[in-house]
């Protein structure tokens, strides 16, 4: 390993990307925005969008929480990979029952009459 | 005895080869290392050593591996006669729950990541100890009070539901411990979460200078994919027992019929845990096989990416079939099917690790002592309970072998004849590094075939029962089945006498075993490169890796293999 | 073989803070973040298991759902909501200005964070106390009385609705309860980094511990993000 020897001030000093207080001010004001917008969306009848609606708006402000509040836009991938497998892993266990569930209970514990 | 001194140039191990008779002289005084650098309870307790605390997770799974085995021996005499004349019914099923619970959560789940991955895995990577040395020494309380919680609940009177804790039964119907032993559970499962983390973080970020991922030993791979299981899976089971817990106390109606709520519900959360809990249990089993298939037969590992990246696709396959725990629970049919098809895949990857294994064997000088004993009893039992759960997949045979002795005989072949095989060949293969000495060889042989007698005379005779039609959980039979219970019962005993060998042996070795060099199965690896018992801060200089593990020989021996 | 540790000594060798099992600092704090993004893909599930409970349910029992959604106070929530999105912003400023070794920056926004995350507590205890007084914890004083369908008409008791609005409201407590929980940790973990930022121990070469609480606090934020429009804000039609 002779690269960290020919630099070793590339390992010693952190250097982290220091995001600016603009952007933080930006994110935060779009997360104060999103959470009026899915407040007023709850009151609008979109059918069976309303909760995709709602889905869309937190995921969307989620996102912001994670690639900038955490840093997540400049870490390392493997960051990325963990977070990635964690969600895989609890859409596969939503998907999978889900599937299950919903047809079971609609076939053996629905109620058609109420 | 076929122990090699390092660096001997001739070949090994060839039949009638005199053994090497003397230890390097380095041994006889004894220097610094992580056992005789302090003593006392505080420097045991407060440790932050991973070795030391790896040999406090060995004390404490001993201990709940001889409460599951107490358990385990009275189930099998109270099976010898088909009248239910040594206990009721009510304890009868205690003992099974508990046998099930201890066995499960605080034996199998920790015993080959908390003893030999806690001991080795930073040794293997290069490093002088896991990341998070004092989160590890945490792990360690968290799983003893998670034990303090269980055994309260066992003392005061046990618990019946199984170890699987079944809704409504575990909320509305039991009068035992559930809620205790739910606790235990729970926090018993934080200990296997630090654990996992503490080993991703080691493995990602302290590998030694020029040690690649493709140089990493397959023991550290399979953990890799354990670790991925334990993070991802161990939350979901905790917040299951909880709610059960909180169902139990305050009837919240989440899995109970009576307001709408759905046991399979329940089923649901509790196996996409539970399965890849088994993969818990058999990955690092496979890592140690690995490990010694390769050490003892002193060949490079064949097929080494194959073995490692199937560790990782068997533990991602893991969480996709959980639903084959219920194919006659009420779980729609379509959902069975498609459960029941991954579940196949799952058998690729380890009959890739089988073949591997196997053609690592093939033309290398194979050495029969005691650690190959344990990997060729693993490589065997293994392929059997992987093959008979290939007939549990399968929809339409488990609708006739299901909860039945069959399919106790199928996971006892993968916890018993797998992950304890592979933990006790690991136990035998490292105790010279452990400890610092060697057990007694010839003891150690007959331990390891009386094991493999045992157990294939307790659990055989279970898959003709179950599928006979004997199901699991009772103790009253029909007269026709006495002859193979007893033949059960029979092959527990001498089960029960493997096990205590090993006990008695390395307890013995600890003080008057001969003392072991630094390499005593003259195998490759960087734990084989330091002392035995290695110093505190495990290498005395920092290891630079310039080749991949497992490279035995010189150029002209390789081409000769 | 030659000796890393001794060829080339980093330059943060000597840091009072760097463990003696790391080569570097810098080394020590990735390990530092992985585990902590590690922990959180933990959390994930964590959640996630309550969470597939929710999902299923909803879907089966909208009706119910619906019901005992619209007995939360939604300007409670939004406020709640608000609330932790700045004590979101003041964590992130808290870590940025500990990233610049500005102690006291430092400090001001981690008790900030504090005082807003308490603010946020204080808030769900109204909200839980609403819920006891009008008999909406689940067990056995539950009583649907208080809850209207869509059509603004109370719920018969006995009724299957009424009888699922109960599961709502265990995952409602459940789910926030958890989530309660999560603050009740972090409030003194970011207590004590405060105080270890005032005394100095936090620099630009090493302010790991903050920087992890903080991603831990904003994760915290994240699942709130979530849970208010899945509790608070199911509508009747749909």
């Amino acid at each position: 390993m002779a690269e960290p020897a020919a630099h070793p001030e590339a390992h010693a000093e952190p250097h982290d990307h220091i995001v600016p207080v603009g952007t933080y001010i930006l994110v935060f004001l779009a997360l104060m925005v999103g959470t009026g917008g899915t407040v007023a969306a709850s009151y609008l009848d979109l059918g069976i969008w309303n909760t995709p609606v709602a889905m869309l708006i937190a995921v969307t402000k989620a996102s912001l929480v994670v690639f900038f509040f955490m840093h997540l836009k400049y870490s390392p991938k493997l960051y990325w990979v963990w977070v990635g497998a964690a969600i895989f892993f609890l859409a596969q266990l939503i998907l999978g029952v889900g599937a299950d569930l919903l047809a079971h209970l609609f076939l053996n514990l629905g109620n058609p009459g109420t | 005895m076929s122990t090699h001194t390092g660096g001997v140039p001739e070949p090994y191990g060839r039949p009638g080869a005199p053994p090497p008779p003397e230890r390097p002289a380095t041994v006889a005084r004894e220097r610094v290392n992580y056992l005789n650098v302090s003593y006392g309870v505080r420097s045991w307790l407060l440790t932050t050593d991973h070795k030391r605390i790896a040999l406090l997770y060995l004390g404490a799974i001993t201990v709940m591996f001889a409460i599951g085995g107490i358990f385990a021996t009275l189930i099998r005499l109270e099976l010898i006669t088909p009248q239910g004349d040594m206990v009721q019914s009510e304890t009868y099923n205690k003992l099974f729950t508990m046998h099930g619970v201890v066995m499960v959560f605080f034996f199998l789940i920790p015993s080959i990541p908390a003893v030999l991955g806690n001991f080795l895995i930073p040794i293997m990577v290069g490093a002088r100890d896991l990341a998070f040395p004092r989160i590890n020494l945490l792990s360690w309380y968290v799983y003893m009070v998670g034990a303090a919680f269980t055994m309260y609940a066992m003392i005061t009177g046990g618990v019946d539901t199984g170890w699987t804790f079944y809704v409504p039964y575990s909320t509305h119907y039991s009068n035992t411990h559930v809620i205790a032993t739910g606790l235990g559970i729970f926090i018993t499962g934080f200990s296997s979460i630090l654990t996992g983390l503490n080993f991703i973080v080691t493995i990602h970020k302290m590998r030694a200078p020029g040690l690649t991922w493709w140089r990493l030993p397959l023991f550290v791979w399979a953990h890799y994919a354990t670790s991925l299981i334990m993070i991802l899976g161990t939350p979901v089971i905790a917040v299951t027992v909880l709610m059960v817990a909180l169902e139990r106390g305050l009837h919240l109606g989440i899995f109970d019929p009576a307001l709408g709520g759905d046991p399979v519900l329940f089923q649901h959360l509790f196996w996409f845990y539970s399965h890849p809990a088994v993969y818990i249990m058999i990955l690092p089993a496979m890592g140690v096989v690995s490990e010694l298939v390769q050490g003892m037969s002193r060949k490079k590992v064949f097929g080494y990416s194959f073995i490692a990246v199937s560790s990782l696709a068997i533990a991602m396959l893991g969480f996709l079939v959980w639903g084959h725990h219920m194919f006659v629970a009420g779980q729609s049919v379509y959902a069975g099917l498609v459960f029941s098809g991954i579940s196949y895949l799952v058998a690729i990857p380890s009959a890739i690790k089988v073949f591997n294994w196997t053609a690592t064997l093939y033309k290398g000088s194979v050495s029969l002592d005691t650690p190959m004993l344990y990997a060729v009893g693993f490589i065997g039992l293994f392929t059997i309970g992987g093959l008979t759960g290939l007939f549990l997949a399968a929809l339409g045979l488990d609708v006739h072998v299901h909860d039945t002795y069959f399919v106790v005989a199928h996971f006892h072949y993968i916890m018993v004849g797998g992950a304890i095989m592979g933990y006790l060949g690991g136990l035998h293969y490292w105790w010279p590094k452990i400890s610092g000495r060697l057990y007694p060889e010839m003891w150690g042989r007959v331990a390891a075939i009386t094991i493999f007698m045992g157990f294939n005379l307790t659990f055989f005779p279970q898959f003709i029962l179950g599928y006979l039609g004997m199901p699991r959980r009772y103790h009253y039979y029909p007269e026709e089945f006495q002859i193979l219970h007893v033949m059960s019962s029979a092959g527990a005993s001498i089960l029960a006498v493997g096990y205590l060998l090993p006990l008695v042996y390395f307890t013995w070795s600890m003080r008057y075993g001969p003392r072991a060099g630094a390499n005593p199965w003259d195998a490759r690896g960087l734990e084989w490169e330091i002392d035995s018992p290695p110093p505190t801060e495990n290498f005395r200089v920092q290891p630079v890796v310039t080749d991949r593990t497992y490279e035995y020989g010189s150029e002209e021996e390789a081409r000769i293999v | 073989m030659s000796s890393l540790s001794e060829a080339a000594p980093a330059a943060g060798a000597h840091h009072p803070a760097l463990r003696h099992h790391f080569d570097s600092l810098a080394t020590q704090k990735e390990s530092s973040l992985l585990g902590m993004w590690v922990f959180i893909a933990q959390e994930i599930l964590f959640f996630g298991g309550m969470l597939t409970c929710y999902a299923v349910y909803r879907n089966v029992y909208y009706d119910a759902f619906a019901a005992g959604s619209h007995h939360l106070d939604v300007p409670l929530g939004t406020v709640n909501t608000a609330v932790l999105i700045c004590s979101s912003l003041t964590m992130a400023l808290g870590v940025h200005a500990a990233a610049l070794g500005k102690r006291k920056a430092t400090v001001l926004f981690l008790l900030l964070t504090i005082l807003l995350g308490s603010v946020f507590l204080g808030i769900k205890v109204v909200e839980y106390a609403d819920k006891f007084h009008h008999h909406l914890v689940p067990g056995p004083t539950y009583s649907v009385e208080s809850l209207r369908d869509a059509k603004g008409q109370p719920l018969l008791e006995d009724s299957d609705i009424a009888r699922h609005s109960e599961i709502f409201f265990a995952l409602y407590f459940g789910l926030t309860g958890l989530h309660a929980l999560h603050m009740i940790i972090g409030i003194p973990i970011i207590a004590f980094m405060a105080w270890s930022a005032w005394r100095g121990r936090f620099g630009p070469a090493y302010y790991t511990p903050v920087e992890i609480t903080g991603l831990y606090w904003h994760f915290v934020d994240i699942v709130w993000i979530f849970l208010f429009p899945l509790l608070y804000l199911i509508p009747h039609h749909g």
